[in-house]
């Protein structure tokens, strides 16, 4: 009997251990990260672009990279978007719900979830090579938006799975067509789950640095074109933080910085979103 | 004006039809695209020969892959030997013993670590976990170490690894009935007692499906092991040992890929392998996943 | 009433968060009869019986108040060891939970966690408790395969060996035979007639048939309170209360 109790009072402390040692690993990146990052953000740093080529260049700020990063996440969001939104309205308003296609497209879109998202851009880099595209913001785009489309399904389907039958079939009822029912009702319905997947993806698009190094290349210059390479967070950390020169690591602290910053006010907003979403549904 | 939305409504159903039958085929796409692709150096070079061979040498045209399978492997194995314990453990407490608002207090930190990205975790790695290897662990054990290690990649991608482990595994022990509990206590049990030999035992394939998606997450990783692996293309001697990764070789040398024959072919077929590799583990995940719903039901 | 008592509950008080599950019940639970526990569902039946294995304590925001002594010893007493308590009771569920485990390791189970090693008593308990139960004949030649494989009244009658087996004082059943086929439940309902020499029995029905072939004693909760409570055949054929009757008479539900 006390030795069940010794035994049971151990493992009690091993997991309140684990526990603690696992939240303290987060507390801990996230310091060195603000440490490293805090001193190095200053106005200039994220004003300019750098002077003098991104790994030598002591001047200036890595503008460049925050553009980049912008147009490359917003562009294959947007993209991932115009197929996930019909693809998941389609699962769940026009297929039934034991139908084999859905079944496998689901199971698809969960083995596509867990691909390394280097095999997405070596994937996007022959495409490129297919249509004889060069390093460019269209050729990440297009990479990111393969990467994050099985996230952002998931995410919508979760959410419009719970979607009770009857709302549908009132729906229906009235004379609707599916389309508009899957956009008028379950569209609308799920709109807050809908935003915490543009958002979620939108996160993993923006921090994911294997992708891009195929397929968008880096620049030293703030670009709008879709067809020259384009400088990215991610990578102007992994560049510029392996140089000898304190002030271009420094870009790479900064850059870390503004990308956790990203991801955590993303985190919270999805969060917020997806409370005010539970509220709204009706079991 | 029936008219039209009927039209709006074929149209409508056959542009989803469209995108839903793509998405389920994109994955053998992309099959077919990196084998393709591949095929210029496996029609020249046999394939025991590129997995086997021990020499990375491009110029010479050797390429050799059997370095950078183990390597991978090796620094996969350390992160999960490190991360299931941790993550067994603090999810048998989160699922367990600790009250509900401990736990929907946990889940925020547990989806932060779930989002930083690689490369912030690589930068963390350099700055800590590099030097804490090069200073003080590797001299504990009687080693001498760059810090650049099979170790370092391990500790990181743990790290990395803790989010997905804990989720599932929370989520499957969270299926065990109340009952069963219930039945067990019943007889006298302690409930660390009915964790060890009832709720463990029913949980235990959702648990191995957990941990094979971490191993599956691990094996992928590219930049955070990129960072502080090492990256010398030789068998890793131990822990202390640098070791390149697949991922990482394909990373790291797409710039020269087209300037030396066949290196394009080869980094492809290093994609290629690592597709497959984590899409077996992804398969097996999943069916253990399914057969726990199946059961539920 | 010449009944001894075995379990003495007094001033029972029972809460979950704000809302309150049993009011003031104090009752006497005679020794080695069947006690049968009727009342319209929701009405605190199932919290009363299973404050008595103290398994209330797996709900969050639970509070009890009062005493409930068994054997002279308040088990509701904090430096109690509920594992103590909880061997004296055994539990017979609704729906039969076998553990993940054979047969024979189902059955084993109690007596292993309590310490006994030794391979020929295990075969002994086993197999003396799987025929206590009715069940040892259809399962001898299949100890080993998951008890998962059985029918749901095999089930059942395994989860009562399972429970025999810790060698408890009182068995209790909360609505024990609702999820049986006919037969089954004639066969439990048998079991526990012949189990009462031997053992105290608390049992939660909402099928009066049932309480009116088994009991010997009968209490009657209605929304948390314990409104009557006496010899069977005193509450079958003369209830004092007017609830009782209505309850009795099929009025209320």
């Amino acid at each position: 009997m006390d030795f069940r109790k010794i035994e049971e009072n151990i493992f009690k402390g091993l997991m309140i251990f684990s526990t603690l040692a696992i939240f303290a690993s987060l507390f801990w990146i996230l310091s060195v990260i603000l440490i490293k990052g805090l001193p190095a953000l200053n106005l200039a740093m994220i004003t300019q672009a750098p002077k003098g080529g991104f790994y030598l260049g002591k001047e200036g700020g890595i503008l460049n990279a925050i553009v980049g990063s912008l147009l490359l996440a917003g562009g294959s969001t947007f993209l991932a978007l115009i197929f996930s939104l019909p693809l998941v309205l389609y699962l769940n308003v026009y297929l039934k719900k034991g139908s084999r296609l859905a079944m496998f497209t689901r199971f698809s879109l969960d083995v596509l979830w867990g691909i390394p998202s280097i095999v997405y851009g070596a994937f996007g880099f022959t495409i490129m090579l297919f249509f004889g595209l060069r390093a460019s913001l269209l050729g990440g785009i297009i990479a990111v938006a393969l990467l994050i489309l099985p996230i952002m399904s998931r995410a919508m389907d979760e959410v419009m799975q719970m979607i009770p039958i009857e709302l549908l079939s009132a729906s229906y009822s009235l004379g609707a067509t599916r389309w508009e029912t899957a956009l008028k009702v379950v569209a609308r319905q799920t709109l807050p789950g809908i935003l915490t997947a543009v958002l979620i993806a939108f996160g993993r698009g923006i921090g994911d640095a294997a992708s891009v190094i195929f397929t968008t290349g880096f620049s030293d210059s703030i670009s709008f074109s879709l067809f020259r390479p384009a400088a990215t967070l991610p990578l102007a950390i992994f560049y510029q933080l392996g140089t000898p020169f304190p002030e271009v690591q420094a870009r790479a602290h900064a850059s870390s910085l503004i990308l956790t910053i990203i991801i955590m006010i993303i985190s919270i907003v999805s969060r917020i979103l997806t409370k005010r979403f539970k509220s709204y549904v009706v079991k | 004006m029936q008219y039209k939305r009927i039209l709006k409504e074929k149209l409508a159903q056959n542009f989803m039809l469209l995108v839903t039958g793509l998405s389920a085929l994109l994955l053998f796409i992309m099959i077919f695209a990196l084998y393709y692709r591949s095929r210029p150096i496996l029609i020249l070079k046999p394939l025991t020969d590129l997995l086997l061979g021990t020499v990375w040498a491009p110029s010479r045209g050797e390429f050799g892959f059997f370095p950078f399978i183990i390597g991978t492997l090796w620094v996969t194995l350390v992160a999960v030997a490190i991360a299931v314990p941790l993550c067994l453990l603090t999810s048998i407490y989160l699922s367990e013993y600790a009250g509900s608002r401990i736990r929907e207090w946990a889940k925020p930190p547990i989806d932060l670590l779930a989002g930083i990205p690689s490369v912030v975790y690589g930068v963390w790695g350099l700055l800590v976990v590099v030097p804490l290897i090069k200073d003080h662990l590797a001299p504990l054990f009687g080693n001498f170490s760059t810090g650049y290690c099979v170790l370092a990649g391990g500790i990181v991608l743990a790290i990395m690894i803790f989010p997905v482990i804990i989720l599932v595994s929370v989520e499957v022990m969270g299926y065990v009935p109340v009952e069963i509990r219930e039945a067990s206590l019943a007889v006298g049990a302690t409930k660390w007692q009915t964790v060890k030999f009832v709720v463990l035992r029913k949980a235990l394939p959702g648990i191995i499906a957990a941990a094979v998606l971490g191993l599956s997450r691990a094996f992928g990783e590219t930049m955070a092991v990129l960072m502080v692996a090492g990256n010398v293309a030789r068998v890793p001697k131990s822990v202390f040992a640098p070791a390149y990764t697949l991922p990482a070789l394909i990373a790291n040398n797409y710039g020269e890929m087209l300037s030396i024959p066949l290196y394009d072919s080869a980094l492809l077929l290093a994609s290629f392998i690592l597709l497959v590799v984590v899409l077996i583990f992804n398969i097996i995940s999943r069916l253990f996943m399914i057969r726990i719903e199946r059961r539920i039901q | 009433m010449g009944f001894e008592s075995h379990i003495s509950v007094q001033d029972l008080n029972v809460y979950y968060g704000k809302v309150q599950a049993l009011k003031n019940i104090t009752v006497d639970i005679p020794d080695k009869k069947i006690t049968v526990i009727i009342g319209p569902s929701g009405c605190g039946k199932t919290t009363l019986l299973k404050s008595f294995n103290r398994l209330i304590d797996l709900m969050e925001g639970v509070r009890a108040e009062g005493k409930i002594l068994v054997d002279g010893v308040d088990i509701l007493d904090p430096k109690v060891e509920v594992v103590d308590v909880r061997k004296k009771m055994g539990l017979l569920s609704q729906k039969p939970y076998p553990l993940p485990m054979s047969i024979y390791d189902n059955v084993a189970y109690g007596p292993k966690i309590h310490g006994i090693k030794d391979r020929k008593k295990l075969d002994q308990i086993v197999e003396y408790h799987l025929k206590e139960s009715s069940l040892w004949e259809e399962v001898k030649d299949r100890l080993r395969e998951p008890a998962s494989r059985l029918s749901v009244g095999q089930q059942q009658r395994l989860c009562l060996a399972r429970g025999l087996a810790v060698e408890p004082e009182i068995i209790l059943g909360d609505e024990p035979t609702s999820a049986l086929d006919p037969a089954s439940s004639q066969r439990i309902e048998q079991k526990f007639m012949e189990l009462k020499d031997r053992y105290t029995i608390v049992v939660v029905t909402h099928i009066l048939r049932q309480a009116k072939r088994i009991a010997d004693y009968v209490l009657f909760l209605y929304m948390g309170e314990l409104i009557e409570h006496g010899p069977a055949r005193e509450i079958f054929e003369n209830p004092k209360q007017e609830l009782t009757r209505e309850y009795i008479g099929g009025v209320i539900s």
